[in-house]
This record gives C-alpha cells, sequence and structure tokens, in this order.
C-alpha cells in the first residue's frame, strides 16, 4: 500500500479542501460558487474514481462474460449529482444575479454593511 | 385492474404531490393551483394514516419502486418510525397550506404565484420522499429536491435579506448535503450497496474500520448542518427571519425534523446502535452540543429583538433537547427526543402560524411593533401565548410531556445533572415567551404611522389554520399516555427492540 497507488484520493483531498477554502476566504459571491462547485467537482472524481475496477474496460454488455468491466452503478450515481449540482449551480447564480439587483453589489462586506446602515 | 391500489400507497404518497409540482405551472391560476395542491397535500395525509395503520397490521412494509428487486431497485421501507414521520409532515402541510394562500397572496406577487407553489410542492415531495425511502443515495436526491426548492421559497419574499439568507443557507446546505453524499460514497465502496437493509447486513463485516468511521463522521456532521445543530445552526435565523411567512411556518416544522430523521435512521438502521453509540463517542460529543445549543439557543432568543429571529434561536434550543434525548443512547431516551421531535414540529408551526398572522396586519416581526396588540389581535396573540404555554412546557401541555419523559429518561439513564439544565434552560424559555406577552398585552400601542390602515384582527383564513394547530398541541397534551406508548412503540422498533 503505497501511498502513490491512492493518488486519486489525494487530487480529491486537494480539490475538496481548495474548494472549500474558496468558500470561506472569499467575499465575492460568484467565486464562493466556483469555490462550491470545485468542492463538488472533488465528491464526483472520489465516486468515479471508485467505480474503476484495474485493467476493466467499459461496462457495455458483450457475449463474452468473462470480460472484465469497470463498476458503473458510483457513475451513474453521479450523473445524478452532477444534475443536482448544475441545478445548485443555477439556482445559486440566479440569486446573485437578485442581489445585484438589490443591493448594488455582490460582495459580502458591502452587502453586509448596507443591511447594517438599514437597520 | 385488479391492482390493488392499497399496495401501492408508499409510491402515491411521493408521486401525489409531485404530479402538482408542474401543474401548477401549467394552471398559471393561483387560486386553482392551491386547490390542487391542497387536494394532494390532504391526499398525502390520508395516505400516510393509511400507511401507519397498515403497518401497525401488518409489520414493516416493503415496495419496490417499477418492480425493481433491490438491492438493484430502488426500495421503500415504511415502518412506525417514519409512517409517523409521513403523517406529521403532511399534517403540518395540510394545516399550514390554508394559511399560506391568503399570507401568501401578500407577501408574493401574483405573477410569481405559480412557480413559488412549484417549489412548495416539490419542497413537500423531497421531505415525504426522504422519509419513505430505504436507499441510501435515494436520500440524498430527495435531500436535494426538497433544499433547492426550500432556497428558492426563501428568496421569494419581499425582504431584500431574504435573498442574502437564502444564498447563506445555500452555501451550508449544499456543503452539509455534500458532506452526506461523501458518507454514502464511502458506504458505498466498503459494501457495494446502497440499499439501507443490505447495508445493515453488510457493514459488520466490513474489515477497514478507519474508512467506516470516517463515513459515520462525514455523514454526522452533514446531517448536524441540515438539522442545523449548534455550532452549525447559523444559516437558520437569517433563513427563518427573511423568509414568507408561511414559508417559515412550514419548514421550520418539518425540513429539520426530517433531517434529523435521517440522521436516527443512519444511527439505527444502518450503522447500528452498537456501533453509533459503543464505538464511537457519539452519545458524549451529541450530549455536550445539545446542551451548549439549549442554553446558548434560549439565551441569545431572550436578547432577540425580532420575533422570528426569537424563534428560530429558540428552534436551536429545541433540537437540543431533541438531541438530547437521542443522545442518552437508551431507548426511552430516544422515544423522548422523538416525541419532543413530533411536539416541537406542532408548536413552532403554530408559534410561527400565529407572528404570520402579525407580519399580515403590521408588516413586521419586531418587538417594538407589537406593543398593545393583544387587544387588536386577541385571537391571534391568544394563539401565541397557548402555543408559547406549551413551548415553555406547562403541565398538560405537550411540551411538558416530553420534557418530563426526557427527565424520567436522563434518570433511567443516570445522568442526574440533566434534569437541572432541562429546568433552567426551560426558565429562559419562560423569558422570552414572557416578553413578547409583556409586550403585546402591557404595552400601549403605537400610534399609527400616516397612511398606515388600522391593525384589527387577522382573516379567518389565518386564525382558523392557526387554532387548529394550537388544538392539536393541547389534544396532544391530553392523550399524552396514548401518543407517548405509539411513540416509544415506534422507537422500539427502531432501535430493533421488537
Amino acid at each position: 500500500m503505497n501511498w502513490i497507488d491512492h493518488y486519486n484520493y489525494w487530487i480529491v483531498i486537494f480539490l475538496m479542501m481548495l474548494g472549500f477554502y474558496a468558500i470561506i476566504a472569499s467575499d465575492n459571491l460568484v467565486k464562493k460558487i466556483i469555490g462550491l462547485n470545485i468542492f463538488q467537482t472533488s465528491v464526483f472524481v472520489l465516486f468515479i474514481s471508485m467505480g474503476k475496477v484495474p485493467g476493466g474496460v467499459a461496462p457495455i454488455l458483450r457475449d463474452d462474460p468473462t470480460v472484465l468491466y469497470s463498476n458503473p452503478l458510483p457513475h451513474v450515481l453521479i450523473l445524478t449529482a452532477i444534475v443536482v449540482g448544475v441545478a445548485t449551480t443555477a439556482l445559486a447564480l440566479a440569486l446573485v444575479v437578485r442581489i445585484h439587483e438589490a443591493y448594488g453589489s455582490i460582495e459580502e462586506d458591502e452587502i453586509h454593511e448596507q443591511d447594517q446602515l438599514a437597520g | 385492474m385488479s391492482m390493488q391500489l392499497s399496495a401501492h400507497l408508499p409510491a402515491l404518497q411521493i408521486v401525489v404531490p409531485l404530479i402538482v409540482a408542474p401543474l401548477s405551472l401549467l394552471l398559471r391560476n393561483p387560486r386553482l393551483i392551491w386547490m390542487a395542491a391542497f387536494a394532494a397535500t390532504a391526499t398525502c395525509l390520508g395516505i400516510a394514516v393509511a400507511l401507519y395503520s397498515q403497518v401497525l397490521q401488518q409489520g414493516e412494509i416493503r415496495y419496490f419502486m417499477g418492480g425493481w428487486a433491490p438491492p438493484i431497485g430502488i426500495e421503500y421501507r415504511i415502518d412506525q418510525f417514519n409512517a409517523l414521520m409521513l403523517i406529521l409532515v403532511s399534517l403540518v402541510g395540510t394545516v399550514v397550506l390554508p394559511f399560506a394562500r391568503t399570507s401568501v397572496d401578500k407577501e408574493i406577487s401574483r405573477q410569481r404565484q405559480p412557480m413559488f407553489w412549484t417549489a412548495w410542492m416539490l419542497c413537500f415531495t423531497g421531505l415525504l420522499g426522504i422519509v419513505a425511502t430505504g436507499d441510501a443515495f435515494n436520500v440524498f436526491v430527495f435531500l436535494e429536491v426538497s433544499s433547492l426548492a426550500t432556497y428558492a421559497m426563501i428568496a421569494a419574499g419581499k425582504d431584500r435579506r431574504g435573498l442574502t439568507s437564502a444564498y447563506q443557507y445555500l452555501i451550508m446546505g449544499t456543503i452539509g448535503a455534500t458532506f452526506i453524499l461523501i458518507g454514502i460514497g464511502l458506504l458505498y465502496m466498503l459494501t457495494g450497496t446502497l440499499n439501507m437493509a443490505d447495508l445493515a447486513a453488510r457493514l459488520p463485516d466490513v474489515t477497514q474500520p478507519r474508512t467506516l468511521k470516517t463515513a459515520f463522521v462525514f455523514i454526522v456532521v452533514g446531517c448536524s448542518l441540515k438539522l442545523a445543530l449548534f455550532p452549525l445552526h447559523l444559516w437558520m435565523p437569517n433563513a427563518y427571519a427573511f423568509a414568507p411567512s408561511a414559508v417559515t411556518a412550514f419548514i421550520a416544522a418539518t425540513a429539520t425534523k426530517v433531517s434529523i430523521y435521517v440522521m436516527l435512521r443512519f444511527f439505527y438502521t444502518i450503522f447500528g446502535a452498537e456501533f453509533s453509540f459503543g464505538t464511537m463517542p457519539l452519545g458524549e460529543v451529541l450530549m455536550i452540543l445539545a446542551l451548549v445549543a439549549m442554553f446558548s439557543g434560549s439565551l441569545v432568543a431572550v436578547f432577540e429583538q425580532n420575533v422570528k429571529r426569537m424563534l428560530a434561536y429558540s428552534s436551536v434550543a429545541q433540537i437540543g433537547y431533541i438531541m438530547l434525548g437521542i443522545s442518552l443512547a437508551t431507548t426511552t431516551g430516544l422515544a423522548a427526543g422523538m416525541l419532543h421531535l413530533f411536539n416541537h414540529a406542532l408548536i413552532k408551526g403554530a408559534l410561527f402560524m400565529a407572528i404570520g398572522a402579525v407580519v399580515y396586519r403590521t408588516g413586521s416581526a419586531q418587538l417594538d411593533q407589537l406593543a398593545g396588540l393583544g387587544k387588536k389581535m386577541p385571537w391571534t396573540m391568544a394563539g401565541f401565548v397557548a402555543a408559547g404555554l406549551c413551548l415553555i412546557g406547562v403541565p398538560l401541555t405537550t411540551g411538558f410531556l416530553s420534557k418530563w419523559y426526557l427527565v424520567t429518561a436522563s434518570f433511567d439513564a443516570g445522568r442526574t445533572v440533566i434534569p437541572v439544565m432541562i429546568l433552567i434552560s426551560s426558565l429562559l424559555a419562560v423569558i422570552y415567551i414572557w416578553k413578547v406577552v409583556e409586550t403585546v398585552y402591557f404595552k400601549p400601542a403605537l400610534a399609527l404611522k400616516p397612511g398606515q390602515e388600522a391593525i384589527t384582527e387577522a382573516p379567518l383564513s389565518l386564525l382558523v389554520p392557526l387554532w387548529v394547530m394550537v388544538a392539536i398541541n393541547f389534544g396532544f397534551g391530553l392523550q399524552g399516555s396514548v401518543i407517548w406508548q405509539t411513540v416509544l412503540q415506534a422507537a422500539r422498533q427502531l432501535a430493533g427492540e421488537s
């Protein structure tokens, strides 16, 4: 069990932390959404790489039962999760558009300031 | 047509409200949409009650979606606990909808209403789906269906702060849901299945305890975010305060409770109580967080000037009580937590409806704006006080019932300090409810602003649902032992004792 064998997990952890950092650290609402997307993508990679079988081919039904194929189920699950992710991003962006209309800004600190002023 | 309709109730429970969601975009007319939504929601309540009686007669119901047997197909599994949860969600939906029609008319423009009702029905469907399904990945999908709809509904109000609260909730909610997804992915990695019963059967043979523990932690943290357990509750006060009143009443009574259900399902059905509370130090961690939530939530509520936010912080505290019962890791503790879950849903539903009626007439939920309303809106405020008494836990009310059983469960578990904590925290609830009562009944009414209409009693369409909810609360209180036996039986089944 060499740690390099599990390089996919390192990529997942790196992406996850990168996205998470962007969500927390940036003040810009659109940048937060980008961070959220990277965060979600890391989980997609986790699922997809999990389905890989060493030496396996694409899971297409053939006559030969001895063919080794990769597990398609995690991939299908992630198709659903991607759709959910797209919907989340669309909704988040729509909210940002409305926030921009209402506040004239998409910077969190400026919005907060306006709310404080309005009491 | 030899198909037995009663055999398909688990699917109909989800399909009926789901159909109304796109239908409301086609109907366009808010009145027609509302009627369709109400018919579907009331049907759901009927189905939920029928399912519960089926479960009592025949035991657990297993329903194969589309005829595909698990583990290939998605299975719906109904036992006593989730049948009761289905009843709770659809009961709250049925009572809040008539309230919502009037309240939404005032708070959301007519042109946006069809889309609003679509979101409402999707949220309702998602909540029912989370509860009914027996498939771990399906839980995630329904969780996102209901959450996305909730974000959209919170942003639908007139206050622009609703937009930023919805955004904040979206970010935190998505992180929570993604955590749950990671946990489910790790479980799949270990077992090769997503069916809950299958997972439960295969997890004991798992040889990589570290992955299993990681999965558990991800799921616990993800669920805690969704159910607003201290310190992950930060999204909640603003989301509740700036959402349209009817939305607050509906989601405060259902969404967090359904997340608690998910958590319990993972603890007891999938991981097993032995792993959750034995191998993992879950009981201790939850107990500390629950106690902090009880005090910090109530304390902030005491100093809060916006009544909606006050009630939201009170929810943080009440969720603390629920988690406290669960953290005792005994069957009576679990049952007490579950009982408080049901009670708190109904109490908070009533309180938020009362304050929603105030907002309908005055346009504000600020405490100082409520001065003197006791004379102008006597029935609304009486409803608030009645529900407030339940929240505090005055004898003969629902709140007393669940706190009483929490206290006995703590004594049974040998935790003698906890009853004292419950008592002190309840006294804090007396203070913040009293603050409202004092303002409403003992302070002189504010002078009307120029151009403002005179404040009168809320219309019957708001009062009747409010008082129905209050009546359900008091009915629960009077039928205390019956309710307790029902919940205890469900808790025993969940804990695998019967």
